[in-house]
């Protein structure tokens, strides 16, 4: 729908053909831009434009387009999610831009986090994090009745901040040290806080955190940039709670 | 009427109370030395497909697990708000088993089948139970203890949250679980693959074929039974609330290898939805149906009124659900309210650029309660709706539109979850049997849940213990087959070459089911569409443009795939939707109302559920009947006035 509101962009975007080919930033102006559209909405509009042209369309992931499966990442002028605070790309609108605005979209850039083609990358790295402790060892059939151990809400409510992590990887993207340490302790942090998650503490926290060296990713330094960025809001009070979680573990 | 020799359910004999615990006992056993001799693939990682995959992997089975994001955390179930249902009965407000599997057979419309329910209700909370113990982090109250929250369609509170983010928390679980399997290698995982055929051999189930979605590359994956736990095919109307990816495809395919697709046509359209802004929509997202409870409903009164709201004196507003059903109110169910919605805007009184919206009001709960009262209840909501429209809804009424959002149709199954083909078995949202005509809030999940949990554990076992199954690998000559097809299909569809883009034909197909098979049906709707459809589907072969090849990531090529599917799935849930001459649940026909414009159904003609075998391409599916039978639930005839 063209409408007065609309407005026109100059997009700077990454291109690149697969994994190992070598990519390069790409000029394209796009009118007509609704205000009203969500960011992967006008990414949408630039696609059905290339391939009407005959080009490629730019890949991008996304899924549930409502800031929850964590699917949707890009940097959009230098900033994971871009400008919105707490707010995925997904759920970022184009009427925080102005006509003639220039924007840089790029992928995530991280060590562990190889570009399979144009913005899409590969995050399986924080997957095989989680498969070293990220859990609870309890077998379906295992539980015991749900109301057996109260849980003071106050713990449950820190646990459920931790939980709400959506595994974008946002955190790593804007480390210098492309560090997972705010990804890890999110998990750390949720099982700690909860009764179920004791029997494993010690060794779930050595665990993931000698797994996310393993696969490449750097040290926190304290940077805070992690925390500055992440769309669900996961507080770097939870990486001091890793810390001595691993401190504990390690001496005992 | 008979039921179809074909559609053999396999209920236990017996009351309903005694039929699991009698069936379990009954069933055959693999013994924990022979269980790694068996193998299962699990299609999907949502929340039945994740727990089905964890837990199989637990019992010692091989198990293969696809899905088609870059993670298995982030299958559509994630998305999933409100809460999950148990009959826990915490609150001491008297619920139980029964009245649980009470409200969901009343609540589909009588349209599902009593023996599943049953059990569905008996082990969901099990499922609690579960969740708790992984550390899933649910609402609780300051004594510590769980929390419970009302939803439509019940008198006591059941339902479990972790805040407005229960799925996600649901599924951590089941992907925890599952990775904690993949780490020891009892589960091997495909992520960005997506099964493009299924293999049959001697009449059984053995394997699939899939397609790396980052390669292109097609490969063969054998086992003893393939599981589907694909999701819906809400998509089919292009815009909805579902997730850009959920499709049909595995189940359609499956549908054409001999599996039959029941009650097609039982789709659920959720009343409280942000409308679309315009041309660029590619998705609708839905606002809690709690929402009710406080806001009231309203569009002007005079036709094509453009005034602002706050311009509209209250003389000239129409209250209408207040109007019609006077003693529901704006609490009417998730059927009555979207049709109304979408009856005012045919008469073009809706609000907004689009006029395809009606108002919902806050204006007079702020005054009776206050404002900090609503933002109490409500403020996430009215952020993420200010986030997304720009406007505050504090000072201006939301506007709101019904959108499309689950699918109780699916593969039919039996009492074990097996479908017509032996050896294939489907859970979750893919499969038809729990939810009738419509689904209960928060029920989903729990379905979800006790499928992959509580149900498929015991009747796979049974299974493997009671066939042989003949060595085969992937040199058969069915794989041969199936892959060289998927190849062809694949490269038909990159030759096309044409003008139009994926996404302009899957728009059109949308536009008409939504405007034919959507929130009211009527026979000579349906007939155009089942016109309509097949002309787009001519189109799209002859001119869709694909870019690129079969040899990398082509997400054009991914969705075309899809789309192609939904293009003939489509048709058949127009079909279902034809023959179906009553009005049930979320299937409204106007030809089938009553006086007061009330769904009406036909017990004595449809209680029952039509199952449709493929029969070629262009050929017309024939269509199964399983009777339905009501012992336990009283058939009765629901009124909201
Ligand atoms: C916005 C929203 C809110 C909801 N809120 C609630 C709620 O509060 N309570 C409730 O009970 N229900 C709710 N529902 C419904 C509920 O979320 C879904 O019905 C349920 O999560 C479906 O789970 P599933 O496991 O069957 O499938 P899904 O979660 O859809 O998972 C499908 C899986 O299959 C994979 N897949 C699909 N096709 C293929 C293929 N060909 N090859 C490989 N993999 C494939 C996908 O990758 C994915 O992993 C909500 C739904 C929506 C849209
Ligand atoms: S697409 Fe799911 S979080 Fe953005």
């Amino acid at each position: 729908m063209s409408s007065s509101k609309n407005m026109t962009l100059n997009l700077k975007v990454w291109r690149q053909k697969s994994k190992d080919a070598e990519g390069k930033m790409v000029d394209y102006q796009l009118k007509d831009v609704s205000p009203d559209s969500s960011f992967l909405e006008m990414m949408d509009q630039l696609n059905e434009e290339l391939i009407a042209k005959g080009d490629d369309p730019v890949a991008f992931d996304h899924d549930c387009r409502e800031g929850i499966c964590g699917m949707c990442s890009l940097m959009i002028n230098g900033r994971p999610h871009g400008p919105e605070d707490e707010t995925t790309t997904c759920q970022l609108h184009m009427r925080k831009f102005s006509e003639g605005d220039t924007v840089v979209i790029e992928p995530f850039r991280a060590r562990p986090f190889p570009v399979l083609r144009d913005l899409i990358i590969d995050r399986t790295a924080l997957d095989t994090i989680m498969q070293a402790g990220g859990f609870v060892s309890v077998n379906t059939g295992n539980a015991a009745e749900a109301s057996a151990v109260a849980i003071c809400k106050c713990d449950s409510d820190l646990a459920m901040d931790a939980a709400s992590c959506v595994g974008c990887g946002s955190c790593v993207a804007v480390c210098k040290n492309a560090s997972a340490m705010l990804f890890v302790s999110a998990k750390v942090s949720q099982l700690a806080l909860l009764p179920q998650g004791q029997v494993e503490r010690r060794d779930r926290v050595l665990n993931m955190v000698k797994k996310m060296d393993e696969l490449g990713f750097g040290n926190c330094t304290n940077e805070k940039e992690c925390e500055a960025v992440c769309p669900k809001g996961i507080k770097i009070t939870n990486i001091a709670r890793l810390n001595r979680e691993y401190m504990s573990a390690a001496l005992f | 009427m008979t039921t179809s020799k074909k559609l053999d359910a396999k209920i236990p004999s017996g009351p309903i109370q005694e039929m699991w615990d009698k069936h379990r006992f009954e069933m055959k056993l693999v013994n924990p030395a022979n269980k790694r001799k068996y193998s299962a693939i699990v299609v999907g990682t949502g929340l039945a497909g994740g727990s089905a995959a964890a837990s199989l992997a637990e019992l010692g089975y091989r198990v293969e697990a696809f899905c088609i994001q870059d993670s298995a955390r982030r299958a559509h179930s994630i998305a999933a708000q409100g809460g999950i249902n148990a009959a826990k009965n915490y609150p001491n407000d008297g619920d139980s088993v029964w009245r649980l599997f009470y409200d969901t057979v009343k609540g589909g419309d009588y349209r599902s089948r009593e023996a599943n329910v049953y059990r569905l209700a008996q082990v969901s909370n099990s499922i609690i139970d579960q969740c708790v113990a992984q550390g899933i982090p649910f609402g609780r109250d300051y004594s510590g203890m769980l929390d419970n929250r009302s939803f439509g369609g019940a008198q006591v509170s059941r339902t479990f949250y972790a805040r407005g983010q229960t799925g996600q928390q649901l599924l951590l679980g089941a992907y925890s679980a599952m990775m904690k399997e993949v780490g020891k290698d009892k589960i091997k995982l495909h992520v960005r693959k997506e099964m493009v055929d299924l293999v049959i051999i001697n009449g059984k189930a053995r394997g699939i074929i899939a397609r790396d979605l980052v390669t292109g590359k097609i490969t063969r994956h054998m086992a003893d039974a393939v599981i589907l736990a694909t999701g819906g095919y809400g998509n089919a109307y292009y815009l909805s609330t579902n997730a850009m990816s959920s499709n049909g495809s595995a189940v359609y395919r499956a549908y054409k290898k001999g599996a039959f697709f029941a009650n097609p046509c039982f789709t659920q359209i959720h009343p409280t939805c942000i409308p679309r802004h315009g041309e660029s929509q590619s998705k609708l997202t839905l606002m809690s149906e709690s929402l009710r409870n406080d806001g009231r409903v309203w569009v002007p009164k005079k036709t094509n009124d453009k005034r602002h709201p706050s311009q509209i004196p209250e003389e000239e507003r129409d209250y209408y659900l207040e109007r019609i059903y006077p003693s529901f109110g704006n609490l009417v169910p998730r059927d009555v309210a979207s049709r109304n919605a979408k009856n005012q805007c045919d008469e073009d009184k809706g609000v907004g650029e689009t006029g395809l919206a009606v108002n919902l009001d806050f204006r007079d709960a702020i005054k009776r309660d206050g404002l900090e009262t609503v933002k109490a209840k409500y403020g996430n909501l009215f952020d993420m709706y200010e986030r997304i429209t720009d406007e505050d809804p504090y000072q201006v009424p939301m506007r709101i539109y019904p959108a499309i959002h689950y699918t109780m149709g699916g593969l039919w199954v039996d009492y074990n979850l097996m479908s017509t083909v032996e050896g294939l078995f489907i859970l979750g949202e893919a499969n038809f049997s729990d939810h009738g005509a419509n689904r209960l809030g928060a029920s989903a999940l729990m379905q979800g849940l006790a499928d992959g949990y509580f149900v498929i554990p015991y009747t796979l076992g049974n299974y493997f213990a009671s066939n042989k199954f003949e060595a085969i690998t992937t040199d058969d000559e069915a794989f041969v087959e199936a892959e060289k097809i998927s190849n062809q299909l694949t490269d038909k569809l990159l030759a096309i070459k044409g003008k139009l883009t994926v996404d302009h034909f899957h728009k059109r197909l949308g536009e008409v089911m939504w405007e034919y098979v959507g929130m009211a049906r009527n026979e000579a709707g349906l007939k155009k569409a089942l016109k309509e459809i097949p002309k787009i589907r001519e189109e799209f072969w002859q001119n869709v443009r694909i870019p690129g090849s079969g040899e990398e990531l082509n997400i054009e090529l991914e969705k075309a795939c899809r789309v192609a599917d939904f293009l003939e799935l489509g048709e058949l849930m127009a079909r279902d939707a034809l023959e179906r001459v009553e009005s049930c649940g979320g299937h409204f026909r106007d030809e089938s109302q009553t006086d007061e414009n009330e769904a009406l159904r036909d017990d004595k003609k449809f209680a029952h559920v039509a199952a449709w075998e493929y029969k070629g391409e262009g050929k017309k599916p024939t269509k199964h009947l399983e009777e339905l039978k009501f012992e336990y639930v009283p058939l009765s005839q629901r009124s909201y006035k």
